[in-house]
């Protein structure tokens, strides 16, 4: 019987986007494969945590160098828990318009939320809506 | 169309550009800046223009990069040509049908069916 990997958490402070979210993607790959998640986890995790780190940098932030995103995670052999954090003033997702509706079809943002949602379990905007939780559930064997 | 392309690579053959990605992920917002610009150098005076856009080598891709090939689309739209897509790993095609996207854009299975459906 094998001892299970202990959990891996980490909490940093992003200060750049694209050195950023390597170094994010970098340890939590390590950990995913350490906790035996299998490569169509790995795929929607690596996605939804770039569109959320990139939505933190660009749209909370607006592209402020003198502000930073923080980033926690908290990953075990059940789920894998995230929480990214923007200093900007937070948004209410109910306004962001659905992408998918005909109307919207051709406008070319607002996906990033879309994919994020369809990837992940769990998605929960903290108010005032500058805090994003999501967490992927592995699905039972 | 020698251009020297940094992210794709262009060539016409038999009257229809194919463009391949270099890169296997698409995500940094410069790099898919510089990918619109040079998807637009690769049409750039051409006319009625029949294009297809290969995904084979891709791996990963953005949201942010959807923007990037909707006005692409457009671009060719105005030229009054056609656009294809094809070669798309099913994780990544996964993404252009939770964003319906795969209604907006034509996308078949390979090059010869990108070829084949052109009108």
């Amino acid at each position: 019987m094998t001892t299970p990997a202990p959990a891996f958490r980490c909490d940093l402070t992003l200060r750049e986007l694209r050195a950023g979210i390597e170094r994010v993607q970098a340890d939590v790959e390590a950990a995913l494969g350490a906790h035996g998640y299998d490569e169509g986890a790995k795929f929607a995790m690596r996605l939804a945590l770039e569109e959320a780190v990139v939505n933190g940098f660009r749209h909370g932030n607006r592209s402020d160098p003198n502000k930073v995103v923080f980033f926690r995670a908290d990953i075990d052999g059940v789920r894998a828990w995230f929480e990214i954090e923007d200093q900007g003033p937070g948004f209410d997702p109910r306004t962001i318009p659905d992408p998918t509706e005909d109307e919207n079809l051709e406008i070319p943002s607002g996906r990033g939320v879309m994919l994020i949602k369809a990837y992940m379990t769990e998605v929960e905007y903290v108010k005032p809506g500058n805090k994003l939780r999501m967490t992927y559930r592995k699905p039972a064997a | 169309m020698a251009e020297p392309f940094k992210h794709i690579s262009a060539g016409k053959k038999d009257g229809i550009i194919r463009i391949d990605f270099v890169e296997r992920n698409i995500l940094d917002e410069l790099n898919i800046h510089q990918i619109g610009v040079e998807l637009a150098k690769a049409i750039e005076s051409q006319t009625n223009p029949k294009v297809v856009v290969v995904f084979g080598n891709v791996e990963h891709m953005s949201s942010a990069a959807y923007g990037t090939l909707m006005k692409f689309q457009e671009r060719i739209k105005v030229c009054t040509g056609q656009l294809r897509l094809c070669e798309m790993k099913p994780r990544l095609y996964e993404g252009f049908v939770i964003t319906k996207l795969n209604r907006l854009f034509t996308i078949v299975e390979d090059y010869q069916a990108a070829v084949d459906s052109f009108k």
